[in-house]
């Protein structure tokens, strides 16, 4: 008579687990510190319940079957909270290929009397493990992917800060390559402070952007538009020789704008559009 | 007698997100130090470059950038092939023309670069994709 694998699986589910679980604990590169053994066995306990529901006979050997989609997104889910949670891909490949041997072991004790059932059986779980695997390597690397772009959300956040340097006069250094993203960020950030601030006078710093090609360069003449509408003056420093070399050759004209070399001279050419004098303070003598 | 361009070393990279720009430039810029050109030259070149990649990615939906240095006599360069398999471009001399821009961007990346760079060569079959190659000496 050929037996039932899967009902088979069912009945050893405890079996299965109790296996798992101590290859898990057994393997070397346990992480207590990421995950304690409690949350590791209600997590190995949901994932296995799902596989083994949605096991059958008939879709044994189909791992594209409609029955596997719940188990594909616990585990996908496990995986990207894994990814998160700073385990090593080595980490979480041994959490999928630990069931696998918990799996086979349970199938050669129950079917060591049929040799044919038996192969069978341990062929279709490899193949299910494997598939098993290359999703949780997917989902894994999705996962950190998802940091990455988190980080790169957050250094254009932070690498464009609105300083006020004086009463009416802003500084925008940028640093970096100005994309659209970025122009984006800084345009609001700066048309904002701008209002805020009630400055007339904004300071675009260009000294850490290491080349400016022509996007660059409209990027910059856009943002120095939209500062005009707001009735501010634009003025762009940090110019370096080389850069103001390629420029020219590029052909790109920023004629229209006020260009400095340097912050400080930027500075000043605002502080006589306001103005105002730094003088040297003269100390009278006491006698 | 024409000299021969002799090819010292190669290396290619694939373009395909806007997030290759930034490293692609620092590669260019590798070779480019060790070759022992200029920071005016560097900054031409890598101005060169980075206004095509970014046609590339556009226009052409990526593609791959081989980069050579190359010898000439006794001058030292580097070589930077573009090639997209794009829609190409049906009239290259107006593409050429300084202001003209079939996206919305200022038109001149093309006459641009041909003026940054000593050698600049442009093929283009319409339906088949664009090939650019650039050439900047160490001391051009």
């Amino acid at each position: 008579m050929k037996q039932d694998i899967s009902k088979l699986l069912q009945k050893k589910k405890k079996q299965i687990l109790e296996d798992w679980i101590n290859n898990q604990l057994a393997d070397a590169t346990l992480r207590e510190d990421l995950m304690s053994n409690d949350e590791l066995r209600e997590q190995s306990a949901e994932l296995l319940d799902g596989l083994l529901k949605a096991l059958t006979d008939k879709n044994f050997s189909d791992v594209e079957s409609k029955e596997f989609e719940p188990v594909y997104e616990i585990l996908a889910g496990i995986s990207v909270s894994r990814a998160k949670q700073g385990f090593s891909p080595r980490e979480t490949g041994i959490y999928v290929f630990s069931l696998k041997d918990a799996l086979l072991k349970t199938l050669q004790t129950e079917l060591k009397d049929d040799p044919s059932t038996l192969l069978d059986a341990m062929l279709k779980t490899n193949k299910l493990m494997d598939s098993m695997g290359i999703l949780t390597f997917e989902t894994y690397l999705k996962g950190r992917e998802e940091i990455i772009l988190r980080q790169t959300d957050e250094i254009t956040e932070i690498s464009t800060p609105v300083i006020r340097v004086w009463d009416g006069i802003l500084a925008l250094p940028i640093i970096g390559t100005l994309d659209s993203a970025r122009t984006q960020v800084v345009m609001e950030n700066l048309l904002q402070e701008i209002v805020a601030s009630g400055s007339t006078i904004a300071i675009l710093d260009i000294s850490g952007v290491p080349a400016v090609d022509s996007l660059v360069a409209q990027h910059l003449i856009k943002t120095v538009a939209a500062t005009r509408l707001m009735g501010a003056e634009c003025i762009i420093s940090g110019i370096r020789p080389e850069i103001a070399q390629t420029v020219v050759h590029l052909g790109i004209d920023l004629s229209s704008i006020v260009t400095k070399a340097t912050l400080a001279n930027a500075l000043k050419h605002a502080f006589g559009i306001l103005r105002l004098e730094v003088r040297k303070v003269q100390k009278e003598k006491i006698v | 007698m024409k000299l021969m361009k002799i090819v010292l070393s190669k290396d290619s990279m694939k373009i395909e997100r806007e997030q290759d720009v930034v490293p692609f430039r620092g590669r260019v810029k590798e070779y480019a130090v060790k070759i022992g050109m200029s920071l005016v030259n560097q900054t031409k070149l890598i101005t060169a470059a980075s206004e095509l990649v970014r046609n590339m990615l556009k226009y052409g939906n990526g593609g791959v950038v081989l980069i050579e240095v190359i010898s000439e006599g006794r001058d030292n360069g580097i070589r930077l092939t573009f090639s997209d398999k794009g829609p190409g471009i049906a009239d290259i001399a107006l593409a050429m023309k300084d202001g003209y821009s079939s996206g919305k961007s200022l038109g001149i990346g093309l006459p641009g670069t041909k003026r940054l760079v000593n050698e600049f060569d442009i093929k283009s079959t319409p339906g088949q994709g664009t090939t650019v190659s650039i050439i900047k000496w160490k001391n051009g």
